[in-house]
Parts: C-alpha cells; structure tokens; sequence
C-alpha cells in the first residue's frame, strides 16, 4: 500500500461566493441600483413589507422584486398582481441566495431603468446569515407571534443585519412578544442597527421604516 | 441546513487540487467550521459519499475541526475568542469596550487533504 502524503490546501469555502457578491455590489452602484436583501422566518411577512414599501415609494424610485423560493412562484405573482415589476428565482433545494442566483434573477430586470430592488430571500434565519447575496443592505424581518427569543437562538443573523423590522404588531395583545426585551437582546448583538415596529395589515410604522430607508437609498450604503 | 451547498464546494476544491496533484485516491480531508456555523459534521459526511461516488475522493473521511469564533474590539482592535453563550455580552479584554465586530468564526475552510 502506498504511503499517505498530506496536500495543503487552505481554501475558504465561501471565498467565490463573497468575491462574486462584492463585485455585484459595486456593479450595482455604478448603475445606480441599490439591492435591499430581506431575511426572516417562513411566514414573517417579507412580500408583505415589500408590498407596503411598494406602495409607499413607487413615486420616488423606479422599482422591482427579486422573489427567492426554494420551488415556487407564488411570491412574485401575488407581487405581479399588485402592479409591480418582479422576477421569481427557484433555488431548487437550496435553502439561501447565493450571489450567483442574485446575479441570474437581476438579469432578468431591466436594471438601466431601475433605482430601488428589493430581494426576497429564502424563509430560514440561518442559512441566509451566512451567505452574501451582494446587497447594499441586508435587513431581517421578525413578526410578533415568533416571540421576542429570536435574537438568542439565531444570533448570527443578529449580527450581520443593518435593521431589523418587526411585523405584525397589531396582534401584539394577544402574544407575550415583550418589545422592550426584544430590543435589548438585539441592542446587545447589534447596537447601531435600528429596530422597525410595524404592522403591514394596518400601514402602521410603515412611514418611519420607507423614511429610513429612503435616507439609506440616497446615501447609497 | 446548507450542508449540500457547501458539500460540493468542498468536492469542487479537493477534486481541483487532486487533479493538479495527480492523486489517485483521497483518504481525508480536514476542514475547519467556525463555531457560530450551524453545519452538522455528520450531514457533510453524508452528502460528500453521495456527491464524491465515482470520483478520487471517493471513500474519503472528512475530519472537521471547529475554529472558535473572535472578536475584534472596534476601539483598540485587539482579537479575542468569544464562545456562543458570550455572543450578546462579550467585552473587549483589553479595554473593556463593548463595542466589536466578528473577525473569524463564520466561514468554512479546506485546510488539506490526505492522499494516496
């Protein structure tokens, strides 16, 4: 039997992915495109806030939807439906965007004409953590019925994000959700990143999360 | 949860430095997953006898070493090791800030291979 050598590698795993995402970002800004990335739980309320941020800045920026699913194009119709610009990627299996995935579903976008994207990503809070997708800004959505103990079982996402939105408060009554622990636990992980209460039933704190936003859009960071 | 993912990227890289190496039979490889990674070793190792079937690296055991997650304090820019517990409290040893950014502990990395 023939003796074992060791070959030394020291390759990073993610190394492509992060290349690829960084030049994205900066292709990006050249056009004038900013890439918002919106990360949560399954059922939190993602195409939900992309539609009220729709609403609310259709009239100063041309925009679109990037919609991320694992196997389906429900997301980007019902965003069709309300009258906006939107492209499905299908991830087959995989549970994260990837910057190349990103890359493909922008290809689909007429981006000369484009100002604002949003990107629906993959419904987990892990997987999404750990890939850059190429975004200028990367912002996890909570909802109240999940509970205030998101930021101590998930805590990379805590730390990666620029913003949190937490959605649904008009339910708030009815669930323990203690918003004053839950911006502790964020403030620990996180302390510069703003914390969002809304509620896209009601339009509720929507204002002041498109007021933010615009001033991170026309900032260009 | 994207242990395939990353499963063929591990492939990808061992089988390229294979074929520049004419190996004719991978044994192990050693990797190192930062500690706030949430991939399960026993999955990797699932998904790789899956994806290597018929290739050099079939067969092969995959050795992973977890690499502890760091800190590096946004005041004097000293690195320090932060275990997960630590996460939301963590202060900066030297100068006590509270304020720091994660330096390692994340990614992923082939470190080498064995080989025949």
């Amino acid at each position: 039997m023939s003796d074992v050598t060791l070959i030394d590698i020291k390759e990073e795993i993610l190394s492509e992915n992060r290349e690829l995402a960084q030049q994205l970002r900066s292709d990006l800004r050249r056009r004038g495109v900013f890439l918002v990335n919106l990360m949560s739980s399954p059922g939190s309320g993602k195409t939900s806030l992309i539609l009220r941020s729709l609403e609310h800045l259709r009239k100063v920026y041309r925009t679109a939807v990037v919609e991320g699913d694992v196997d389906s194009a429900v997301d980007a119709e019902r965003v069709a439906r309300e009258g906006f610009l939107a492209v499905q990627i299908k991830t087959g299996g995989s549970c994260h965007l990837s910057a190349a995935m990103v890359e493909r579903g922008l290809d689909a976008l007429p981006l000369e004409s484009l100002e604002l994207v949003f990107l629906e990503n993959i419904g987990n809070l892990i997987c999404p953590a750990g890939s850059d997708t190429g975004a200028h800004l990367s912002v996890a959505v909570l909802s109240v019925p999940e509970g205030d103990d998101k930021p101590l079982k998930y805590p990379l996402i805590f730390r990666i994000s620029d913003a949190f939105v937490v959605n649904k408060t008009d339910v708030r009554d009815h669930f323990d959700f203690d918003m004053d622990t839950f911006r502790a636990r964020v403030r620990s992980l996180n302390p510069d990143a703003p914390v969002f209460e809304v509620s896209c039933k009601t339009g509720d704190g929507i204002g002041a999360w498109c007021d933010w936003l615009r001033e991170r859009v026309d900032r260009g960071q | 949860m994207h242990e395939l993912p990353v499963t063929r990227s591990i492939l990808g890289i061992v089988l390229r430095h294979a074929e520049a190496n004419n190996v004719e039979r991978v044994v192990a490889i050693h990797l190192q997953i930062g500690a706030l990674s949430d991939l399960e070793a026993e999955w990797l190792q699932t998904y790789f006898d899956h994806l290597s079937r018929g290739t050099v690296a079939e067969g092969a055991t995959l050795r992973v070493r977890r690499s502890p997650l760091t800190f590096r304090c946004a005041d004097c820019s000293h690195d320090f090791a932060v275990t997960r517990e630590e996460l939301g409290t963590a202060q900066c040893p030297l100068c006590g800030s509270g304020d720091a950014s994660i330096r390692s502990g994340t990614g992923y990395t082939v470190d080498s291979m064995e080989v025949q």
